[in-house]
């Protein structure tokens, strides 16, 4: 192991303010150096939580125990409802309990490899080191994970990785989670330290002397619009996948709260760095309002295969073995089937692209469980997957028990997001950004069962640390108070911005221009991405902007519910992170991990990185209305992952 | 398939509210009920009226957001499948469907079909939860815990909150869930600790918002997650003993 040395910005304004020494004793060592808050002190700080999701959820409890006063905000009635709840097959930890080689530097290698070299080795370090605590804490909490017939708890395989590390609770993983997380949560409010504001969305961040001291939200119930102030503000508002329409993402899922930061002056990085997850039912129709995913553990029994004819209509028990191409098995024999899912994704594109796909509108693989079910027994993959193969079923009036899942890549995750250090502070003082909303841990693709595992170490063991040893620099200080201009200011563009989508009496609804928006990205910054597609994305944009700006119709007042409105304003800032996003893309002249650009891809279709220009985190900057932003770059360095050309065969 | 849908309309929750007709033309059997909403609401938007809310998000039967009154069943027809989850070919051309929110003085009415269930947040508060601080936890594996065992808390712990239980009973109790949730934690030996007294304290709070349980089943039956029903019976033999458990006992097995 080499040392590495202290990390001197390159890139005035974006230190990543990673610790010197050892990679192991990083983490260590940054705990001892941080800055305490005495027990008796802690009711003196204000911490405001946006989003309780598994990191928002586990940093407002955890802070909350510790002391400080918490005030948790979510958009849902209830913080059980938070899209995390919805991540199906689990949550990676390097415990090594099957004794297959499994190491925390085994799992930050893998996380790493998996992201095809775009993550900070420090901040992955930590990530995999922190996931065996995760497990143990979960486990306290009454998780209660699949166990094997002596009580010790059982583990799976997923893509990207060699070893079985994967804990889950059959197909409910993110639900179980998120349930301790919740319960934690639930705990603190009636202990008093945490105050939640249910139905609350958060539309402006405040900044006063360029730290962030509040927010401004709306009520959803009774639209009004209120400020709330506070020492320290955690973002953990989920991901921007809804920006392609069609998603895996829950409906309301939505930017606009790192957005609106992101015009406050936090740095947006990678934007283009997304998702698009390999298994997930195909659309059947135009009206389908959203995606839904079929979890990845299912590739630990499920083969996946199209007819090596072109165009071949036969059911698929009609086609025998020796006419089906098992084509990840074929191309990638080492990782076979559990290749990561930009590789998947990828691959299955390609085989529906030259005329293989299966199903109705030809626009889908199989993914066929036979082998498994004579294996194993029906009952066996009952237990591992009942839950996902009934939901199969409800949605596509298909058993698969008896036929072949249709599967498609959908979008699934945005590993781009806020820019934080390794203290998981944005570009603004006091502005702390976690879970998927951060860009942090998983560089240009993450693996399966790491999103779970990076939410709850922000939100229980990071920001429990990073966020005191901001506040401790304050201890005595009043938080500023909401009748402050900079809050009275940020209120009024508030009630001014929603004024003015209700003046909004034109002829079509949110939805179309939703559905509209999604259709460009998809087509020109989804899974394949060229110099032409993303130009022609960029002046399609501000076209289909101009017209929602002229012709939405929102019916209704904003002097009460109204999910209309919510879904305007989500869809206003869709619209602006769609042209950072291909701004991004188009700047990334390489492939790498999900962001595959077709001009950059070596003979058999990989993607092929240009570590030389762009091993490093792009990081974007509001520069004003209409103003081009402006990028300043982090520079990644590896001192421990040999950088190489991916290789899954 | 064309279909009649009545709906209940309500613009605010003080304010009366009424059952709305709305022919339903070209409605497509591969659309789930939800999409069959939204195309509803895409077209009164057209018409210049104002879109019927409703509550809904993940459109995967886990979030529990979901949840209407179909034809006077919560969550429609279809057994152990949430609103979001069932799809139009479980009806037929000619169907009139009526649509209202939960039916529950705990849940009152937002709008529309939109209720407020903040009363289970409550129920959680008052002690759904192992109390473990983050960081103070032993290995994992330290504690085994049979697999049975862990299975039967999963079961209970699959809950995803929706309401369907309570709208479904006749007195409007929420015995199922917060049964539910009790299972999860009392049947597990980490919530050992705590088993009492969470057991008095959720129950002592549920009966503060809602109705009493008669033992009718509608619940079950209603469940999207399929609950069993013998969770109750759990709860009440927890909640007899809590009464005359001595707690300085509480570490003696035998």
């Amino acid at each position: 192991m080499t040392l590495s040395t202290p990390g001197t910005p390159r890139n005035p304004g974006l230190n990543a303010r990673v610790p010197a020494g050892v990679l192991e004793e990083k983490w260590d060592h940054h705990k001892f150096e941080m800055k305490l808050v005495a027990p008796h002190n802690r009711r003196r700080f204000e911490v405001i939580v946006v989003g309780t999701g598994l990191a928002g959820a586990a940093a407002a409890a955890t802070l909350g125990e510790l002391g400080y006063r918490v005030k948790a905000f979510t958009f849902h009635d209830s913080p059980r409802r938070a899209h995390s709840i919805a991540a199906q097959g689990g949550i990676n930890a390097a415990k090594n309990y099957r004794g297959d080689g499994d190491s925390i530097y085994r799992l930050f290698y893998d996380t790493v490899k998996g992201g095809d070299f775009r993550s900070r080795e420090a901040n992955v370090y930590r990530l995999a080191e922190l996931s065996v605590q995760i497990i143990d804490h979960c486990v306290a909490q009454g998780v209660p994970f699949a166990r094997e017939y002596g009580g010790l708890l059982d583990n799976r395989s997923f893509g990207g990785a060699q070893v079985s590390r994967t804990f889950y609770a059959r197909g409910q993983t993110g639900q179980q989670l998120l349930l301790g997380a919740y319960q934690a949560l639930a705990r603190q409010i009636e202990a008093g330290t945490v105050e939640l504001h249910p139905r609350s969305e958060m539309l402006d961040l405040v900044v006063k002397d360029g730290r962030a001291v509040g927010i401004v939200v709306r009520d959803l119930h009774t639209g009004a619009v209120t400020s709330h102030s506070a020492h320290a503000v955690v973002l953990a508002t989920g991901g921007y996948s809804n920006v392609f329409f069609l998603s895996t993402n829950a409906m309301a899922c939505n930017a606009t709260a790192i957005w609106r930061a992101y015009r406050k002056g936090a740095a947006f990085a990678n934007p283009c760095f997304t998702q698009i997850h390999p298994t997930c039912i195909p659309a059947s129709d135009e009206f389908q309002s959203k995606l839904t995913l079929m979890s990845e553990s299912l590739r630990n029994d499920g083969r996946i295969w199209v007819p090596a004819e072109f165009e071949d209509s036969r059911p698929p028990g009609e086609i025998p073995d020796s006419e089906r191409d098992y084509f990840l098995e074929r191309r990638y024999p080492a990782f076979g089937n559990l290749v990561p899912r930009d590789v998947a994704s990828r691959a299955a594109k390609t085989e529906v692209d030259r005329s293989r796909g299966v199903g109705p509108l030809r626009n889908g693989v199989y993914l066929d469980f036979t082998g498994a079910i004579s294996r194993f027994g029906a009952d066996v993959i009952e237990e591992r997957y009942g839950n996902l193969f009934e939901m199969y079923e409800r949605i596509t009036g298909e058993n698969p028990y008896q036929v072949p899942m249709r599967i498609y890549p959908a979008p699934h995750y945005t590993m781009g997001g806020l820019w934080v250090d390794y203290n998981l502070m944005s570009t603004i003082p006091g502005l702390f950004v976690a879970g998927e909303a951060n860009f942090s841990d998983h560089g240009a693709n993450r693996l399966g069962a790491s999103a779970l595992m990076q939410g709850l170490a922000d939100g229980y063991f990071i920001l429990p640390y990073t966020v005191p040893d901001y506040l401790a620099a304050f201890l005595g200080e009043a938080v500023v108070p909401t009748d402050d201009p900079a809050f009275t200011e940020a209120e009024a563009g508030v009630r001014q911005g929603t004024a003015e989508l209700m003046a909004r009496r034109g002829t079509r609804s949110v939805d179309h221009f939703h559905r509209e928006l999604g259709r460009i990205m998809w087509d020109n910054c989804g899974m394949a991405r060229s110099r032409e597609g993303l130009e022609k994305a960029l002046s399609e944009i501000p076209a289909l902007r101009s017209e929602y700006q002229k012709d939405l119709r929102l019916l209704g007042d904003a002097e009460g519910l109204n999910q209309s409105l919510e879904r305007a304003g989500r869809v206003t800032d869709f619209f602006e992170l769609a042209e950072l996003m291909c701004t991004d893309a188009l700047r990334r002249e390489e492939s790498c991990g999900g962001h595959f650009r077709v001009e950059h891809q070596t003979e058999d279709g990989e993607a092929r990185r240009d570590d030389d220009r762009f091993a490093h985190v792009a990081a974007w900057r509001f520069a004003g209305q209409g103003a081009p932003p402006e990028v300043s770059v982090e520079p990644l360095e590896f001192d421990h992952v040999h950088l190489a050309q991916r290789s899954y065969r | 398939m064309d279909l009649k849908l009545r709906i209940w309309r309500q613009a605010s929750p003080n304010v009366p509210g009424a059952m709305v007709e709305y022919d339903m033309p070209d409605v497509s059997e591969d659309m789930s009920f939800l999409e069959m909403l939204d195309i509803l609401n895409e077209r009164l938007v057209a018409r210049g009226e104002e879109p019927v809310a409703f509550d809904h998000d993940c459109r995967e039967g886990i979030c529990g957001s979901c949840g209407v009154m179909i034809n006077g069943r919560p969550h429609g027809p279809q057994r152990g499948t949430a609103t979001c989850q069932l799809h139009m070919r479980q009806f037929k051309t000619g169907d009139v469907i009526e649509i209202e929110p939960w039916r529950a003085a705990a849940f009152p009415v937002v709008k529309d079909l939109v209720v407020n269930r903040s009363a289970f947040d409550r129920i959680v508060e008052a002690g759904g939860y192992i109390s473990v601080n983050t960081g103070a936890a032993p290995e994992a594996n330290l504690v085994p815990v049979p697999k049975p065992v862990a299975d039967a808390a999963f079961e209970a712990a699959a809950c995803i909150g929706c309401g369907a239980c309570v709208a479904a009973c006749p007195n409007g109790a929420a015995q199922l869930f917060t049964a539910a949730k009790l299972a999860h934690l009392n049947l597990l030996p980490q919530g050992q600790v705590e088993r009492w007294e969470r057991t008095e304290a959720m129950v002592g709070r549920m009966e503060e918002f809602f109705g009493s349980c008669t033992l009718h089943g509608e619940c079950e039956a209603a469940c999207p997650k399929e609950i069993s029903i013998d969770f109750i019976s759990l709860m009440n033999r927890d909640y007899i003993k809590s009464k005359f458990k001595n707690r300085k006992l509480l570490s003696q097995t035998k």
